[in-house]
C-alpha cells in the first residue's frame, strides 16, 4: 500500500500565535460559567463573541483567499481554532459557517452568487450554514429531500431539511437540491419568503439544530449537476476531517478539569488522584490524546496538501477522535463524582457537545466503514 | 512501586533529572551544546552534512568493505549521532539534522544496518555512556557499541527487583585498591549471552534509603566471576538470561557518575529505552497488523462480521499509533521531545497484544499449531515478523507489556510526572535500604 510521506504533525509559529490570541478571547468571554448561563435562555449564540471571533479576529475568513477579503489562511489554522473553541464549547457557529458552508462555497464553480457570499462571510457580517442534516457522512448519498424547478428564469425549490446546524441563524444557506433530477447547489437567503425554519430542543444546547422547510423559495445556483456533488463531498470531508481538532479540543478540556479535580478533592484522608486506580484511567485517557492530536493534526495536514491520503486521514480521524472526546467527557463525569453530575458543573458541557459531535458528520462506525473500502479490508459476505 | 521506566518517585532527590519529567531529554544531548561550534568547516547545516557524507564515501567506498567497517569510518567522521559530541561517533550538531545524514547515505547506496545489531547498546547504552562515563570510557566503548562488534547487555533487574527496581540487593564493595568486587543475581537479561559489555546498576551502601546507595557502573561481561545461564521464556525461545556474578572484579574507571549517583545514572538509560521501544517510524501496516491485514484480503473464507469490525477498530488504532510516534519523531528532531515516549510504549504493547491475539483467532485451525518449541537462543531480541508461525508472536507479545517497565508502571510515571497528580502513599523511600522488609 503506497502512502505518502507524512507531513509536520507540530504546531507551526503562525498556529500558536493564533492559538493564544484566541484563547485569551475565549478566557475573557466564554467562560463556561457565561457558557452555562446562555443554555438557560433562548439566545443559543453569543452574537457578541461571534462577532469578536468572525470579524475582529478574522477568524470566518481562515479558509477564505485574500482576493474575496479572507485571511487566505488553510485547514492547519482552522484546526488550531477548533481545538480552542471545543476547549471553551464556544456558542457560536463556527463550524456551520466558516468551515462546512466556506468550505462547500470554495468547492463551487466561481460566479456572482458565490463570490458576493464569500466575501461577506470573510467579513463576518453574515454567517453561513450548510443545509444538511448534520449526522450525514461524506460518502453518503447526494440528499435528495429539496428539489427545484426553474419558473420565469428563476430556481424555486420545496422541501425539508431536518438536523441542521445553526439553521435558525444563517443568513445564507448553502442548500444540495435535485434539479430535473440532477444534483445541484444552491444558495437562499434565511430570511426568504416562504421559508420557514427553527431549531429543535438539542442534545447540546451550544450548538443546537433545526429544520428549514421550503415551498417555493426564490433560489440561485452555485453549482451545476457537474461541480454539486463534489463540492457537497468535499464540504462534508472538510467538515468532518476538521471537526476532530474540535473533539481534541472539548477533551483536552475534560482531562484537565478532571485532573484539576483528582487533585484538590480528599476523600479517605488523601487527595483522591493518589489513588491509582483513578490515576491510571486519567493517565490512559492522556495517552489517547496525543494520539488524537496526531491523528487530528495529520487529517488537518492532509487537507492543506490535497494530500492524495484525504480521504483514509478523514476517516482515520473521525473514527479515533470522536470515541476520545467521548470516553474523556465521561470520565470527567465520573472522577467528578456528584458533583460532575450537576447542572452547575461544567462537565455536562463537554460530554453533550463530545456525544453530539460523535453523531456529526459520520459516526465512528461510518468512518470505520468508510476505511475499510479504502484500504480493501472489505466486509464479511 | 517504581520506576523501572525513568519514573521515580521519591521526593528527595532533586537532581536526578526526573522532576522533568520523561520528556527531559536525556543528558547526552542537553549537556553538548547541541548547537555548540561545528568541528571544522562551514556551519553545521544540512548542506555541510550532506557534504560530510559524500566525502566519507568518497574517501570508504561502502561497496568495497563490510558494513562493520563502514560503520566505523561513519562513526570516525561524526556521521553515527550527529548530536552526540566530537570524539563520540557525533558533530554537536542538532539533533534534526540526522535524517539528512541517514537519507544521504542511502542515496550514496550505503546498506542500512539495522539497530539489531545491538539493541541495547544503540538505545540505551550509547546515550548513557556519553552522558555519563568519562573520556576514557568513551574513548573505549563508543565505537565498537555503534559498528555492532560490542553488543551490550542491561542488568538491572533482579529476582527480588523488578518494577521496584531501585530496592536490588546486587552488592559492590570497594577493596583495597579502590576497584569494585561485585556479587548478585540478576535476571530477565535479553543478550547477556551475546553480550560483551552490561550496564550494572548495583548497590554500594544499604545504610541509605534505597535510592540513595546505588551505583552505575559499566562491566566487562568477560570477567572472571560472571556467569550467564539461559532463560527458557513461553515462546520456546532463550532471549534473555540470569547472571550469577561472583566476586567479579571492576575497576573504577568502569563506574559511570558518582557513588551514590546509580538511580540518576540510570533514568538516562531508562528513559532511552521507552523511546527505544516504543519509537520508531515505520510505513503503514508493517507490524502484525499487516499480516492480519494481508490475510484478511487473501483469505475470504476466514472472514466474520465481528472479527471486520475488531479488525477495523485495530487497524485505526495502529495507524494512530503510527502517526503518534512519527510526531514524537518530528518533536525529537527539533529538540523538543514530549512525553509521548512512555504512552506511545503502552499504546505498542497492547495493540501487539491486542492485533496478535485477533492474527490467532482468524487463522482457525492453523492456529492451533506452532512451528517450534526446541529451546533456541535467539539473536536479537525478538524475531521479525514472518519468521516465525503466527503462535509466537502471540506469545512474544504478552512480554511487550513487562519487559521495558510495566504498562502499570509506565501508567504512574504518566500521572507523576506529565499530569502531576498525587502521589501514591508510600513507605519505602525514606527508611534505610537494609531495614526493609523484602
Ligand atoms: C522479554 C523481557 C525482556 C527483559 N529484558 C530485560 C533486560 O534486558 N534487562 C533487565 O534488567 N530487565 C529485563 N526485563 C525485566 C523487566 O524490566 C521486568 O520484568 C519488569 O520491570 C517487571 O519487573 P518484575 O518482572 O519483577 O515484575 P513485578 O515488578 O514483580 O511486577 C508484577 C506485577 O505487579 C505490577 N506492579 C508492580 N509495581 C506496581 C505499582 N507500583 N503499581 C501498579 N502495579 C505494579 C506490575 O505491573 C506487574 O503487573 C525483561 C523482561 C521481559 C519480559
Amino acid at each position: 500500500m503506497s502512502e505518502p510521506t507524512i507531513p509536520s504533525l507540530l504546531y507551526g509559529e503562525i498556529e500558536e500565535e493564533l492559538r493564544a490570541t484566541l484563547r485569551e478571547l475565549l478566557r475573557d468571554r466564554c467562560g463556561w460559567h457565561d457558557v452555562l448561563a446562555r443554555i438557560d435562555t433562548d439566545e443559543a449564540y453569543d452574537e457578541g463573541l461571534w462577532k469578536a471571533v468572525a470579524a475582529e479576529l478574522g477568524l470566518a475568513g481562515l479558509l477564505i483567499p485574500e482576493e474575496f477579503g479572507g485571511a487566505g489562511a488553510g485547514p492547519r489554522e482552522v484546526a488550531v481554532a477548533l481545538e480552542e473553541l471545543g476547549r471553551a464549547v464556544a456558542p457560536v457557529p463556527f463550524l456551520a459557517s466558516a468551515v462546512l458552508a466556506t468550505s462547500a462555497l470554495l468547492a463551487c464553480p466561481a460566479g456572482a452568487a458565490r463570490d458576493t457570499a464569500l466575501r461577506a462571510l470573510a467579513e463576518g457580517t453574515r454567517t453561513a450554514t450548510l443545509a444538511v442534516t448534520a449526522t450525514t457522512w461524506p460518502e453518503a448519498g447526494f440528499p435528495l429531500s429539496v428539489t427545484g424547478a426553474w419558473e420565469d428564469g428563476e430556481l424555486s425549490l420545496t422541501g425539508a431539511v431536518t438536523g441542521v446546524l445553526a439553521v435558525d441563524r444563517a443568513e445564507l444557506l448553502v442548500l444540495p437540491v435535485i434539479v430535473a433530477g440532477e444534483p445541484h447547489l444552491a444558495l437562499v437567503a434565511g430570511d426568504a419568503a416562504n421559508l420557514a425554519r427553527g431549531a429543535v430542543t438539542s442534545l447540546d444546547a451550544t450548538r443546537p439544530v433545526g429544520q428549514v422547510t421550503l415551498d417555493q423559495v426564490r433560489a440561485r445556483v452555485l453549482a451545476g449537476p457537474e461541480h454539486a456533488e463534489r463540492a457537497l463531498g468535499h464540504a462534508v470531508r472538510y467538515g468532518a476531517a476538521l471537526l476532530a481538532s474540535e473533539q481534541l479540543g472539548v477533551a483536552e478540556q475534560a482531562l484537565a478539569e478532571a485532573v484539576g479535580y483528582l487533585k484538590v478533592r480528599h476523600q479517605f484522608g488523601r487527595p483522591i488522584g493518589s489513588f491509582q486506580a483513578l490515576r491510571h484511567r486519567a493517565a490512559d485517557l492522556w495517552s489517547d490524546l496525543a494520539s488524537a492530536r496526531a491523528a487530528a493534526r495529520y487529517a488537518a495536514a492532509c487537507l492543506a496538501e490535497d494530500s492524495p491520503d484525504a480521504a483514509v486521514a478523514t476517516a482515520l480521524a473521525q473514527a479515533y477522535c470522536s470515541e476520545v472526546a467521548v470516553r474523556t467527557a465521561e470520565e470527567c463525569v465520573q472522577m467528578h463524582g456528584g458533583i460532575g453530575f450537576t447542572w452547575e458543573h461544567p462537565a455536562h458541557l463537554y460530554l453533550k457537545r463530545a456525544m453530539a459531535s460523535a453523531l456529526l458528520l459520520g459516526t465512528a462506525d461510518r468512518h470505520r466503514a468508510t476505511l475499510g473500502a479504502l484500504v480493501d479490508l472489505p466486509p464479511a459476505i | 512501586m517504581r520506576e523501572r521506566g525513568g519514573v521515580s518517585d521519591t521526593d528527595n532527590q532533586p537532581d536526578d533529572g526526573r522532576d522533568d519529567g520523561p520528556g527531559n531529554e536525556p543528558r547526552a544531548a542537553s549537556g553538548t551544546a547541541p548547537d555548540g561550534p561545528p568541528a571544522a568547516g562551514g556551519p553545521l547545516d544540512a548542506a555541510e552534512l550532506r557534504r560530510r557524507v559524500a566525502d566519507l564515501v568518497a574517501a570508504h567506498d561502502p561497496t568495497t568493505m563490510t558494513s562493520v567497517e563502514f560503520l566505523g569510518h561513519r562513526f570516525d567522521a561524526g556521521l553515527a549521532w550527529v548530536h552526540f559530541p566530537v570524539g563520540c561517533g557525533g558533530l554537536g550538531a542538532s539533533r534534526a539534522l540526522q535524517q539528512v545524514v541517514e537519507d544521504a547515505l542511502i542515496a550514496a547506496g550505503a546498506k542500512v544496518v539495522s539497530a539489531y545489531r545491538n539493541p541495547i547498546g544503540l538505545g540505551m547504552g550509547a546515550p548513557t555512556i556519553v552522558a555519563h562515563g568519562d573520556a576514557e570510557s568513551r574513548a573505549r566503548l563508543l565505537r565498537p557499541l555503534w559498528t555492532g562488534e560490542e553488543v551490550w547487555c542491561q542488568l538491572f533487574s533482579e529476582p527480588g527487583a523488578g518494577s521496584d527496581l531501585a530496592g536490588l540487593a546486587t552488592r559492590a564493595m570497594r577493596d583495597g585498591d579502590g576497584d569494585w568486587i561485585v556479587t548478585g543475581q540478576k535476571v530477565w537479561t535479553s543478550l547477556a549471552h551475546k553480550a560483551r559489555w552490561a550496564m550494572l546498576l548495583a548497590r554500594t551502601d544499604p545504610d541509605l534509603p534505597k535510592h540513595q546507595g546505588l551505583t552505575y557502573f559499566f562491566l566487562d561481561m568477560t570477567s572472571p566471576g560472571v556467569e550467564v545461564r539461559p532463560l527458557r521464556q513461553a515462546t520456546g525461545q532463550a532471549e534473555f538470561n540470569e547472571v550469577f556474578l561472583t566476586d567479579v572484579r571492576v575497576p573504577d574507571a568502569h563506574r559511570a557518575g558518582e557513588v551514590g549517583q546509580g538511580w540518576a545514572v540510570s533514568n538516562t538509560t531508562l528513559m532511552n529505552e521507552r523511546v527505544a521501544i516504543g519509537g520508531g517510524a515505520a510505513p503503514r501496516e508493517a507490524n502484525a497488523i499487516g499480516a492480519v491485514a494481508r490475510m484478511w484480503r487473501d483469505r475470504p473464507e476466514l472472514r466474520t462480521p465481528g472479527l471486520h469490525d475488531r479488525l477495523l477498530r485495530a487497524w485505526v488504532e495502529c495507524e494512530v499509533a503510527r502517526l503518534g510516534n512519527e510526531r514524537i519523531r518530528q518533536q525529537l528532531a527539533v529538540g523538543a521531545p514530549g512525553p509521548e515516549g512512555s504512552a506511545a510504549k503502552i499504546a505498542y504493547a497492547r495493540l501487539n497484544q491486542d492485533v496478535t491475539r485477533l492474527w490467532l483467532e482468524l487463522t482457525g485451525e492453523e492456529g492451533l499449531g506452532y512451528d517450534e518449541w526446541t529451546m533456541r537462543r535467539s539473536d536479537m531480541g525478538q524475531a521479525t515478523l514472518g519468521a516465525r508461525a503466527p503462535g509466537y508472536y502471540y506469545l512474544r507479545a504478552k512480554g511487550n507489556s513487562i519487559e521495558g517497565g510495566t504498562s502499570e508502571v509506565l501508567r504512574n510515571v504518566i500521572a507523576d510526572r506529565v499530569l502531576d497528580l498525587p502521589r501514591e502513599p508510600r513507605t519505602d523511600t525514606k527508611v534505610a535500604w537494609k531495614e526493609m522488609p523484602r
